[in-house]
Parts: C-alpha cells; structure tokens; sequence
C-alpha cells in the first residue's frame, strides 16, 4: 500500500519506512499521509532520518528509563515479584484534528447518555418500563446495585472517569468496542509516554502541533472537586487504592501526584458519626470524596463482600447520608456490561434523541432468539465474547478458529446463550511498529479518556494498545499487547 | 489543610532509618577488612556476627563462620532482614508507598539502587571485591542522603525522615564501638600497640571521621579521646549526641512548628537522654563501663522508638 502513496510522502519513504508494507490493513499513518496531513508527513520524514538501529537503541534506552522511573505494573508468581513495563513501541500514532474532534464529541454523547442511563435505572426506570431495553437484562445483571436507588449522585455524575475502546476497521471508521466505566486504567501510560517521547526523541516530536496530554490530573482534580457533597467549599480528596501490592500501583501513585490527591489504603480511612476520615500524625480529618480504584464487592465489607480487607466499613452508610462522594459511583458496571453495549445506541437515541455518533460494532444478541441463530449460523466468520469478562478472556475469533474450538464455544453457547455476544471480525487498523529491528504494521485500538464532573472532558487522543505479536488482534497487556504514544496533530 | 498520613509517617520513619542503616553496615564492613586482626593476624569475621546479635540464626544458615558466609550474610542475604539487600529492599518498599510524597529524583536512584543489588551475584560480596561493593553502597547512600536532602519539601514529612535516620545513627555509632570494645578483650592487643592504634583509627574512619577528630585531638589518637569523640562530641554529625540531639530537635520542630499534639511522651524521653548524654563525660564511662553506657543507650533507643510509633504511627481509632 505504501507503494501507492503519492506526492508528498513518496520520495521521503525510503529509508526507515522504506520497505514498510501494511498489506490489505488500513495503516494510520500512511492513510494520514495519503490525506496529507502536514504533521504526519512530518512525522514521517522524521522517521526516516533514522537507521532501524540507531531507533532499536533509542528505543531500548527508552524502555529502561521506564523501568527505573518505575513506570511498571506488577507481575506475581508464587515466590516472586517482578516489575514490568508495559511494552512501549517508540513510534506514534496519529490522529488528525478533525478526525479527533469527532471521536472528541461521539465520547461526550456517550458518556452523556450513561449517565442518564444510570439515574434512570437507579431512580424512576423508564427505559425498562418503555420496554427499549429489557428490564432483567439490568435488574438481572450482576453489577446491578440496587442499593444506589436509595443514593443521590451530585450532578447525576455516575462516571466521572470513563474509558471508551474504539477501533478502526478496513473501510476506515471508527466504531465503539467496548465501555468501561467502572475503573477504567491505563491513561497514566498517556502521560507518560509523551514525557518519555519529548525526553527520549526530541527530534521526533520538536515543534509539531501535537495537543497536549499533561492536564489530565488538574481536569480530574477540577472534576472530583466539582462533585463533592452539598456545600463543601474547600473538599478533601483522596484517592482509595488496594495498595503497594496491586498490579496498577504505579498508575494510583500517577493520579494522586498529578491530582494533588492523598493516596490512601482502605486501613487510613474510617467511619464515624456518618462521616468518613482519614487518619493523619494530627488525628482524624474528613474527607469529602473519594476517587476508588477497588471494586464494588470489596468497597465496604458492611454490604458488599464481608472478608473484604480492601475497603472501609462503613462507607455505604455515609453515602446514603450524602456526606461522601465517590467516583465512580457503586453499580456502574451494569452500564459497560458487554450485553447492555448491544443497545447502546437505542440508549443513546432514548435519552438524547440523537443518533450515535461513533456507531456500535453491529451485535448479535444470544440471548435473542434471532441473534442466536444467526450466531450459530455465521459462527466461523465471528467473534464470540463471552459478556462477563474482561482483559480478552474467553474471546474466540471465528476465522482464526480451528474446528474443534469452534464446536467447543458452539456448545457453550446452546448451553448458555445470554453469556455471549458476537460481532463481525473487524480487521483492525494497524501502525508502524518496531519489531526485533524491523517496522512492520501491527493492529492497534484506541481507549480515550473522559473525566466528567459538570460537564466533561476528554484528554485529546488517548491510550493505543498495539498488539505486539504479528498477525495479532489483542491488545491487553496481558496478553503481548504494549502501547504507543498518541498525537492529535493540530 | 490536610495532614500527613500516620502510615506515611510511619514509612518516612522508616526508610530514613533503613537507607542509614545499609550505609552503616557497608562501612563497618569495609573497615573491618583492615582493622580487624585477631592475635594470629586472620581478619576477624565472626566479631560482625555481634553486630546484631545474629549469630545463632547465621550457623543455622551457613553452619560455620567463613568469610565469604559472613559477608554475604550482611550485604546480599535476603533472609537476613538486616542485610543491605534487605535494607535498601524494604526502603525501596517505603519509597514506594511514598512515591506521592517524594521527589521523582529520590524515588528512581532508591529504585536504581535497589535494582544494582539485586543484580549482585555472591562473587561480587567476597573479600577481594568486598572494598568495591561497599564503595558502591556508600556512595548510593549518600547520593539518597544528598537528593533527599535537596528535594524533599520541608513539611512533617522531612521531619519524620530525618527522626528515624538520626535513631538509626545513634544506633549503629553504638553498635560500632561496642563491636571494638569487645574485639579488644579476646584479642589482646595491648593497649597504646601499633595494632590498637590501627584499630582506632579504622574505627574513626568507618564514620568518616578522621579528619573532623583531627580538628580538635591531632596527635592524639588514645582510645579515650576516640570514645569520647563519638559519644559526646556535639558537633561530628556522626556521635551519639549528636544524632540523639538531632532526633530531639526532629520532634521538637514537628509538635512547636507544625501544631503536633501527639508524641509530649516521645519528645520527654529524648530531651532526658539528650541532657544526659551532655552531662556525661569520660571520667563517668570509665567508672561505669562502656558496655554499660553502650547498653542503657540502646534502651534509651529502643524506648523513644517505640514512643514515636505509638504517638504517631498507631492508627488513632481502633476499628472493633
């Protein structure tokens, strides 16, 4: 394909992207050369100033300031602990400014329409008694809390932080793969892979329009500040984290320094006359809002799973006095729950009666009879996702598949149709990569972040996952994925 | 305003004390290469295991004292809760608990630190390589020491940091003379000989203190004016008073310039063996011994330790 870029890029690809081939896979950079944005011309011809191993080296330098900046997640096996970075792939992927404006407000829309979501059905039900989406769907679902129908929300912000994975497909749209909007992780490696890139290649990034991503933690501190109880003027926040010992440790360190939050573990924090405080040198002080990144089920021993250490006991109680914020708010996984993803854009049409701006990935429903059917029928040409889990477990991708794993998730889904969901194999977008000293195209997605407290906001670009392995469709770090920095070029 | 978190009190406390004591031991180590003969000229190893009164669980471990047990046991043995790996390990642990408090710069030279030992294999803490790695270890301490010095913000933060290096010093200044007092006895080098002087003057060094002695005792290097040079000298960063006073003055500042209710207890005790030490003098330590003195200063340690923990570090409410 590169071979068919004209004008501007073809005399520059020579060198480092020379033979660079993405194949019948829509390529983002060289798809943004083709629509000769200024930047990604740039970008490129910056690129090619470089010999594959001059860039290996930086890009090893690169990785092991991650390492030693602590810029990690935690791996634990039986008798270890061992510090990783997430892989980071030194060359960008960009995205232009009208390209970003669009996923800008398709995110806000979203996130707007969650929201709406969550009060209802934490509140009158209207969009279960019009019958648009159906009622055991949610009060069913098990991240349904119906302990939030007795609990107000300020500003009716049930997500404040909110993550929205989007891929592009081969025809070159966008669309929704997924919401998270219960702990969304990963925007501290945003931050920090620009730092990593300004440091490590100046000469790649100099000068170019690329919008910046270090306001994240002064958005998320203005948002959680907007969102404290009643009429706090001057609120203490903190943010809850599982402690030293969680994989994400390094990203709760990230928000709280960025925020100017304290960091604090379930054990500093204790409730008392329907307050919540935490315990400092100074005795007890309160606090007004807390930005959790533990669970649900581990957040107050009290209502919620009783060995729970993680949590403060207690907390639901001062919730419902409305003397404590959190953010999110409990119950808000039934909103990204891989089947309720299904009606998203009849939820979005309900509440705001617009049609989706970034359109779902079409979806058959198992639990329907007609999607089911369909299913079965089009097994080998989809992916089935089981609804329950996260981190691309249990994904079975219907042309990778051999025979027998085919007959295997067949059988699952007869025996349990409403579990799965599936979806047409969308051949994902791929960028340039670094790979053992060669860059070859490898597919990526896109996870941009929206902090909402009044009103909301999202940091421009967001986290690309980039599936490290050839031919490789999953992205999750767990699985061989690393990351890219993303530059919104103005 | 919000106040410092009693846990990150706690790991300041801490890590100042843990960083302060690898440092210790890393010059212990080093000085014991040159200053520790016993009467047939071997070096003697098995006095460290004194140190800190581990030897029962050492020939457990290794079964016999060789010197290359005795120095890995002490610098890279992670069963060794004492050890400099296990040291550095656990104030890496700290700082990063503490990642929000302290500077960028402070946090990623403990992580690099903690990283070089672990990268360490047994033949690097042998005796021929021995003088290298305890080069490597002071100098990552003290570069700690500089850049927290230089970085970390003034508040109650600084103040609990600077508390536990300065017990720690205490602790360890003492520690180091007893281990000399008693090499003395078995040994039988006689007082005043050209080992004991060599002896004397290693000690002096171990605390880098040479030069500072020079200042005020040129010419003369007797035991006396070496003991009481560490003990009750208040302007060598490195004696007893002076880490003792520092620790006073620590948590004077934290309940007079920071509003601190807690730790009158603490703040007492420290003020009393603060003016006891003052009162003390040679004349004194040769009556009592200074076994003794060593002894009822460790106790004195031990106690104000133990106030500050529970002054400042236990959770103010219990949760049943």
């Amino acid at each position: 394909m590169a071979s068919q870029s004209q004008s501007a890029t073809e005399e520059t690809i020579e060198a480092l992207l020379a033979s660079y081939d993405s194949g019948q896979f829509y390529c983002e950079l060289m798809q943004a050369c083709r629509d000769e944005a200024a930047g990604a011309i740039e970008l490129v011809r910056r690129l090619n100033a470089f010999t594959p191993g001059e860039l290996v080296e930086r890009s090893a330098a690169a990785e092991r300031e991650l390492m030693i900046l602590g810029v990690t997640f935690t791996v634990y096996t039986q008798r270890s602990r061992i510090d990783r970075t997430l892989p980071f792939d030194v060359i960008p992927r960009v995205l232009s400014g009208a390209e970003w404006s669009r996923l800008d407000r398709g995110v806000k829309q979203r996130v707007k329409a969650v929201n709406l979501f969550l009060a209802d059905i934490y509140g009158p039900q209207k969009i279960l008694s019009d019958g648009v989406v159906p009622k055991d769907l949610v009060l069913g679902n098990e991240n349904y809390r119906p302990i939030m129908r007795d609990i107000k929300v300020p500003h009716g912000t049930y997500v404040v932080i909110n993550g929205t994975d989007l891929v592009r497909g081969g025809d070159g749209r966008f669309c929704v793969l997924e919401d998270n909007c219960r702990t969304p992780s990963g925007v501290s490696y945003v931050v920090e892979n620009r730092h990593l890139m300004q440091r490590a290649f100046p000469d790649l990034v100099d000068a170019l329009p690329i919008r910046p991503v270090s306001d994240y933690g002064q958005r998320l501190r203005r948002a959680l500040r907007e969102l404290a109880p009643g009429d706090v003027s001057n609120p203490r926040i903190v943010l809850l984290s599982p402690g030293t010992y969680n994989s994400a440790y390094f990203e709760h360190v990230f928000l709280a320094r960025e925020a100017g939050i304290v960091l604090v573990e379930g054990q500093d924090l204790f409730v008392e006359d329907d307050k919540v405080f935490m315990r400092t040198i100074a005795g007890l002080q309160q606090v007004h809002v807390i930005y959790r990144r533990i669970d649900d089920a581990f957040l107050d021993p009290e209502v919620f799973n009783a060995e729970s250490m993680l949590g403060v006991r207690g907390l639901v109680g001062v919730l419902a006095k409305g003397n404590v914020t959190l953010a999110n708010a409990i119950g808000t996984g039934v909103a990204d729950d891989k089947a309720v993803y299904a009606y998203m854009p009849r939820i979005i049409k309900y509440y705001l009666d617009e049609d989706a701006i970034i359109d779902n990935v079409p979806t058959r429903i198992c639990r329907e009879a007609e999607g089911l059917a369909y299913t079965l029928e089009h097994l080998s040409e989809m992916v089935v996702k089981p609804v329950g889990e996260s981190g691309g477990y249990g994904i079975v991708i219907g042309p990778h598949a051999t025979k027998q794993e085919l007959e295997d998730v067949r059988a699952k889904i007869k025996h349990n149709p409403a579990n799965f969901i599936a979806q047409p194999m969308i051949e994902l977008s791929v960028s340039p990569t670094l790979s053992e000293g060669v860059v070859e195209p490898r597919h990526v997605d896109l996870r941009p972040f929206a902090i909402t407290g009044r009103d909301t906001w999202v940091l421009p670009g967001g986290l690309t996952r980039v599936a490290l392995r050839k031919g490789s469709l999953i992205v999750n770090s767990s699985q061989g994925g690393g990351s890219k920095d993303t530059w919104v070029l103005d | 305003m919000t106040k410092l978190l009693a846990r990150f009190a706690e790991c300041l406390f801490w890590c100042g004390r843990q960083v302060e004591r690898a440092n210790a031991l890393a010059r212990v180590l080093d000085v014991n290469q040159s200053y520790s003969f016993d009467a047939h000229g071997d070096r003697n190893w098995e006095m460290l295991l004194h140190l800190y009164e581990q030897k029962p669980e050492f020939l457990e471990r290794f079964g016999e004292v060789t010197p290359e047990a005795v120095l890995y046991w002490h610098l890279l043995d992670e069963g060794n809760s004492s050890s400099v790996r296990s040291s550095i390990f656990q104030a890496r642990e700290n700082a990063r608990t503490l990642r929000p408090l302290i500077s960028t710069e402070m946090w990623t030279q403990l992580n690099g630190f903690h990283q070089t030992l672990m990268d360490l294999s047994p033949i690097d803490a042998t005796p021929r390589r021995l003088s290298r790695l305890a080069n490597i270890i002071k100098e990552n301490c003290q570069t700690h020491v500089g850049i927290t010095l230089e970085t970390l913000y003034r508040d109650e933060a600084y103040y609990f940091y600077r508390m536990g290096q300065q017990i720690e010093r205490a602790d360890q200044t003492t520690r180091l003379m007893w281990t000399k007092f008693h090499q003395l006895l078995p040994m039988g080098a006689e007082e005043g000989s050209a080992v004991d002087v060599s002896q004397w003057h290693a000690l002096l060094r171990a605390v880098a203190g040479f030069q500072a002695f020079n200042r005020e005792n040129a010419g003369n290097l007797t035991p006396e004016a070496i003991m009481s040079f560490l003990l009750f000298n208040p302007m060598f960063p490195r004696s007893l008073v002076c880490s003792v006073s520092a620790a006073s003055d620590c948590l004077t500042r934290l309940r007079r310039d920071f509003n601190l209710q807690a730790g009158s207890l603490a703040v007492g005790h420290l003020r009393q063996f603060q003016s006891q030490l003052y009162d003390y003098d040679m004349e004194m330590v040769n009556q009592q011994g200074l076994d003794e003195i060593i002894d009822w200063s460790q106790r004195e340690l031990i106690k104000a330790t133990d106030l500050i923990a529970l002054s400042f570090f236990a959770l103010a409410v219990d949760d049943d």
